[in-house]
């Protein structure tokens, strides 16, 4: 089978809707984190995807895939601090739970 | 690329290399000044930030470039939101030093001020998609730590939990978007973007249109990507909050103009409209939820909300003379509107420990000047002339009616009616309701120092406008080009 564009376009978006679907009904902090985490991969594929077959010629596009790769451990680093600060006051990471003012 | 066009290059790039040093230096100083003495650091990085303006300054009068391959824009738009972003840090970090000389890891807070501060300026200035998604990401995780920086305060630990899942969400979904503004255009430049999206397919362009919106629309607190506004501007600290509300707003809107107004060609894509309508709708439901509030800050968060809509007008009536002055303008005179209130707020959290707005009964006797600032920024607020918000807001309905967004225009008007009756209720609070105490407030010199200048501005570009207007003018016809 010939792999082609439309094949990454699918699997990615296969993981964004994966990603948001975690994020939409996970209680607990750190596995929305991971669904987030989920959505960036869906868009790191995207960027490599495209990068190979509308603009073979730049690495424009894989560029930008390290660069989010870099954000996301920045993002699951303080995202699991800010989870940490809660947990030692609020104890307990459902965000259900965390909600001393109304959503 | 020689030697020499680096060097020239790295010229323009002088403010934020200055603010890095300078957050640097207060950095180390946290290290060596002792506890008790932080204010030093305060102190410091709040004259290093307002020195910026020098450098800053000096660019007004610059040709418009692109510096590093063009990766970085240095014109009058990006020196403009430059200019908003050193105001906004100058003012809240000497806002801040009363009330956060209670808390501990104060020097850290200043530091992260500053650190952010670079943050808005390379959002404001980006123009190149990767460079621009680091800058988002930056000031992100830097807002999310300040939003959740009062660690034993379960208020705080929340507004911080909130604002990052939400934050990180919609980022997530903002790079889902560049993903595919990428693949259309086989290039992250958005000058080049701008060429090669007029070949694309209009469905995918909508798509990446949409996906993108997400993340500037949470930036910009615009519904329906508003619902994080309101916690976090409660549960962090207040001046963080201030800073939010107009730090981040800003640089979002510049990103918007950036990437919407710039890229989209609006015969394609009718985001017009679709701006149009979300600002309507951004309007109405912040100003419909900000009618029942008793708590200042979430007063305030739902009013910010409510303005965001207001500067969505500058963008979808981007065409002629008023749009793009317009929203600049409006952005200005928010910025030392909204902070000047939100300064109040702080004095009335640290000094009576409330921020429900009947607490601020009969405050005219007891704090007369901040009573009297405080009844100055929510007549601004409203638009009322000769107040700065006033100017904002006829610049951009005039753009709306030069535009033909007439029924536009009319929803503004009919908004800024309704917002009169809850910023006329804090008003009726300080100068109607008694005192249930009559002991004057203690008002720390620094804060009252924030609350001037605040007032001031406010007060000088509703008075004598022309020179914002001249400014705000080059800014907008630099970003044509």
């Amino acid at each position: 089978m010939h792999v082609g564009l439309m094949h990454y376009l699918i699997l990615s978006a296969l993981l964004f809707c994966t990603g948001l679907y975690g994020v939409v009904t996970r209680r607990n902090a750190v596995a929305i984190l991971m669904g987030i985490e989920l959505m960036l991969n869906a868009a790191n594929i995207n960027l490599v995807a495209f990068n190979r077959y509308v603009a073979p010629t730049a690495v424009g596009g894989q560029i930008f895939a390290l660069v989010i790769i870099t954000l996301a451990a920045c993002e699951a680093a303080v995202g699991l601090a800010l989870v940490l600060a809660a947990y030692r006051t609020l104890e307990t990471t459902q965000v259900d739970e965390i909600n001393i003012m109304k959503w | 690329m020689n030697l020499a066009n680096l060097q020239a290059d790295l010229w323009s790039l002088v403010p934020e290399l200055w603010l890095v040093a300078v957050g640097l230096l207060a950095l180390l100083a946290d290290l060596v000044i002792p506890r008790g003495r932080k204010a030093a650091v305060g102190v410091l990085a709040m004259s290093g930030v307002l020195m910026a303006l020098i450098p800053v300054a000096s660019m007004i009068p610059w040709q418009a470039r692109t510096v590093l391959f063009g990766t970085y824009a240095v014109d009058g738009f990006a020196v403009f939101f430059k200019l908003i972003a050193i105001v906004a840090t100058v003012l809240v970090i000497l806002s801040a030093m009363d009330a956060m000389g209670r808390q501990a890891f104060e020097g850290e807070f200043y530091v992260l001020l500053v650190f952010t501060a670079v943050g808005l300026m390379m959002m404001a200035a980006s123009t190149d998609l990767i460079l621009l998604a680091l800058a988002i990401e930056y000031v992100s995780l830097t807002s999310y730590v300040l939003a959740g920086f009062l660690k034993a305060n379960p208020k705080s630990n929340e507004a911080g939990i909130k604002y990052f899942l939400f934050g990180a969400s919609a980022s997530a979904v903002m790079f889902y978007g560049f993903s595919f503004v990428y693949g259309l255009a086989g290039t992250t430049n958005l000058a080049q973007i701008a060429v090669r999206l007029a070949g694309a397919p209009a469905p995918a362009l909508y798509l990446a249109l949409a996906l993108m919106l997400a993340g500037f629309g949470f930036k910009i607190s615009m519904v329906p990507f508003h619902q994080w506004t309101p916690d976090v501007y409660e549960g962090a600290p207040t001046p963080v909050a201030a800073f939010l509300s107009v730090g981040s707003k800003a640089a979002g809107f510049a990103v918007l103009v950036r990437v919407v107004v710039g890229t989209f060609d609006p015969a394609r894509v009718n985001w017009v409209l679709l701006i149009a309508v979300l600002s309507a709708v951004t309007m109405t439901v912040g100003n419909l939820l900000a009618l029942p509030q008793r708590n200042i800050k979430r007063m305030l968060a739902y009013s910010s909300i409510a303005h965001a809509g207001f500067i969505l007008i500058g963008v979808a009536a981007f065409q002629g003379n008023f749009g793009m002055p317009g929203l600049l303008i409006y952005l200005l005179g928010y910025t030392f509107t909204q902070l000047g209130a939100f300064f109040v707020a702080t004095l009335i959290g640290t000094r009576l420990g409330t921020d429900e707005i009947p607490d601020y009964a009969g405050l005219a006797q007891r704090a007369p000047v901040s009573a009297l600032l405080m009844a100055i920024f929510m007549l601004s607020l409203t638009g009322i002339p000769p107040t700065a918000v006033f100017f904002g807001k006829f610049y951009v309905l005039a753009a709306a009616i030069d535009n033909g967004l007439l029924w536009l225009a009319v929803v503004g008007i009919v908004n800024s009616v309704i917002s009169l009756y809850y910023y006329v209720g804090v008003i009726r609070a300080m100068y109607v309701m008694p005192a249930p105490s009559s002991a004057p407030l203690v008002e720390p010199a620094a804060l009252q120092v924030a609350l001037g200048v605040a007032g001031l501005g406010t007060l000088a570009i509703g008075l004598y406008p022309d020179p914002v207007i001249a400014l705000a003018r080059s800014a907008a016809f630099l970003l044509r080009m």
